[in-house]
């Protein structure tokens, strides 16, 4: 009982499509109705539907579970409930604990105000008290660089400063169970990671997280667990690269198919050096087999395959002519194989693999699916982008006096910290 | 009830910071300011003194400087209560995002507009301060009975908002309806004039628990009388009654706020 931080019991949860009543005269006509129905708690009428259907799962005390899931799949409602923000029409939730949610950065935030009086309010709002935020001014206002900024009101902040100041705010809660909602995709790349390591220190200081994202890469990274969600159901629970593969293999299966051709690609699959499917880490060498099956005679077929990143563009491809092997010719219900072996010199993220058949010298399309599959990379050591170099640092020294005076006088670094000294 | 005023004690720190931010953003970026809370109980008084004006005409009787005394202690406490209403109301859709984003006790926003409107009547209150002893007011006694009535003012007032703020989440129409009554309502209130004025349908009058608390503030400060006892207990119980149905029915449909905003 007491090493569980979070669980939820069978939750359900009923929707209506499109308008409810929003108007006094609506609700007599419907009062009527509800008066003659009797109890649903199970039943469902035409226009409605279950967002979460019974959901049931537990997170122990210090994990990091990770909820992804395609957009509508139920993931933010889910959050909701987690967070107290709603509550189930069956089933039950516990939390043991001080549960912090992150479902919006800077809700709250009030543009007329300042960024100081923000973050005392939004502060307060989170569950902190005045005496907590005044402890913490300092370290959140430093986490989101924004010293100089602090006595402008946020209406003239730009949107990253905004939701930087919003996620500091909420990254120095200190809850026992943090539950965070895509709020990473905010800010620059900088902060960003700035984030994902405030996130990392959260759970390393004992705290359990729970984690919905878009970003395959970063919840591979941070949770240890993971759970896919579709249609409001748990459609796989497990290690986080085992989920990960089942959401990539939905993502996969409303694949563009070409129309019927006299070959067919059957199926793609990536392997790794230790049999891992779904997720890889830099430089690890990965044999992508396709397999294809003929209907009727062909001749002269080659096998192009193509990686795309997450934003669909084209970062490698070859084939199998290209690379100097003879295209097959295959006589009718005959199947055959086809090896790549690569080396994935990626940078961390999402890449799907796109298949082509091919005859080069009739240059004619057989058959193409995309994706066929896809695979996640993680990060490897300092490298960011798509591609991974392997850099090492081989020499770091002082050489010369420099020459090059500067534009400007460097300017203490403590003159943001007078202001933020100043009583609210 | 007491569970709900348990988790508000609770919370208090965020109802404080809540009422802060409207005071925070009522008065920055505005002409006026601070003056803002004393318009409109001046506007009400002028209103008051030519209504008086008009009806001494009519009865020959001369109007005296109480008489305006007790339109203004009057007009203070109505301004409080319209400004109250008219924030609570909406106080939780105009707060969508926090309630559908975060987690906390949503009771906190109509008592920060009630909070608020009281603020406001705060900084009022010291001008009509100033201006009493012309009107012939003393340290009577009777002035003691001023914060029993502004006890029962905000409850009363609290739980009209409450209930309001909570009906208007889901259904847009109910603050329309709000204004249309508030603007109407000075004329079944004896702001303007005084309940006396009706004989023996006074009764009538006093059935609205507002009136009672207007009359007695008249009295008691004014005129140096007590209050009608039987009428105060009347509004208090009423005033009780309203808040605690106005809590029970907020907590009621707490859980269904954040999908339907």
């Amino acid at each position: 009982m007491s090493d569980i931080a979070l669980r939820m019991n069978h939750v359900f949860k009923r929707f209506r499509r499109g308008e409810q009543h929003d108007s006094l005269r609506d609700l007599i006509p419907s009062l009527v109705k509800r008066a003659v129905r009797k109890d649903r708690e199970r039943s469902l009428a035409p226009e409605e539907f279950w967002v979460l259907n019974d959901v049931d799962f537990e997170v122990k005390k210090g994990e990091t579970l990770g909820i992804i899931g395609h957009n509508g799949a139920g993931k933010s409602t889910m959050l909701k409930h987690l967070s107290g923000i709603m509550v189930p029409t069956r089933g039950s939730i516990e939390v043991n604990g001080r549960l912090s949610a992150l479902i919006e950065v800077g809700a709250g935030f009030h543009p007329d105000l300042t960024g100081r009086e923000n973050v005392f309010l939004n502060g307060v709002i989170l569950g902190m008290t005045r005496t907590e935020v005044k402890r913490k001014f300092d370290e959140i206002v430093d986490f989101a660089g924004l010293e100089e900024f602090i006595d402008t009101p946020v209406k003239r902040y730009s949107s990253g400063m905004f939701a930087r100041l919003g996620f500091s705010v909420a990254a120095h809660l200190e809850p026992d169970v943090l539950v965070i909602d895509e709020v990473l995709s905010v800010g620059d790349f900088a902060f960003q990671r700035k984030g994902i390591e405030k996130m990392r220190a959260i759970a390393k200081s004992g705290a359990t997280v729970i984690f919905v994202s878009h970003n395959l890469q970063a919840v591979a990274e941070f949770c240890q667990r993971g759970i896919l969600l579709e249609r409001g159901r748990i459609l796989a629970e497990g290690p986080t690269d085992q989920v990960i593969r089942r959401y990539l293999d939905t993502a996969t299966s409303h694949a563009e198919r070409a129309p019927h051709g006299p070959v067919r690609i059957v199926s793609t699959r990536i392997e790794g050096a230790d049999g891992e499917t779904g997720k890889f880490d830099g430089g690890g060498r990965a044999r992508i087999t396709v397999r294809l099956e003929a209907a009727e005679a062909v001749e002269k077929v080659a096998v192009v395959i193509q990686i795309f990143n997450a934003d669909f563009y084209d970062i490698f491809h070859t084939s199998s002519e290209r690379l100097g092997t003879q295209p097959l010719s295959l006589a009718a219900n005959e199947v055959a194989e086809c090896d790549f072996d690569v080396d994935l010199h990626l940078g961390a993220g999402t890449y799907y693999l796109g298949v082509y058949l091919y005859r080069y010298d009739a240059e004619r399309e057989y058959d193409h699916v995309f994706p066929a599959t896809s695979f996640v990379m993680t990060a490897d050591r300092g490298a960011h982008g798509v591609a991974n170099l392997y850099p090492v640092v081989s020499r770091f020294t002082a050489v010369q006096q420099s020459k090059v005076t500067p534009l400007l006088p460097a300017t203490p670094k403590d003159s943001g910290r007078v202001m933020i000294k100043k009583a609210i | 009830m007491i569970e709900a005023l348990q988790e508000l004690s609770k919370n208090r720190e965020l109802l404080y910071m809540i009422t802060w931010r409207e005071i925070r953003i009522r008065y920055k970026q505005s002409v006026m300011g601070l003056m803002w809370a004393v318009l409109m109980p001046i506007i009400i008084t002028s209103a008051g003194v030519i209504v008086r004006l008009a009806a001494s005409r009519l009865s020959g009787r001369p109007i005296t400087s109480g008489d305006i005394g007790g339109i203004g202690v009057k007009a203070l406490a109505w301004a409080f209560f319209v400004s109250a209403l008219r924030f609570g109301t909406t106080s939780l859709t105009s707060n969508s995002s926090l309630v559908t984003k975060i987690k906390f006790p949503r009771l906190i926003f109509p008592l920060a507009a009630v909070l608020t409107s009281l603020f406001d009547m705060a900084i009022a209150a010291p001008v009509l301060l100033v201006l009493l002893p012309v009107a012939g007011v003393r340290l009577w006694p009777s002035l003691l009975w001023v914060p029993v009535l502004l006890m029962v003012l905000v409850l009363f007032t609290a739980g009209l908002c409450i209930l309001f703020s909570a009906a208007n989440l889901f259904f847009r129409d109910i603050k329309y309806i709000v204004e249309v009554v508030l603007t109407f309502a000075i004329f079944f209130t004896p702001v303007l004039y005084d309940a006396s004025l009706f004989g023996k349908w006074r009764s009538i009058l006093m059935l609205n628990p507002l009136t009672p608390i207007l009359e007695g503030l008249n009295s008691s400060v004014i005129l140096g009388r007590q209050p009608d006892l039987f009428w105060i207990g009347f509004s208090a119980v009423t005033s009780m009654v309203l808040f605690w149905v106005g809590v029970t029915f907020f907590r009621r449909l707490e859980p269904r706020f954040a999908e339907s905003v």
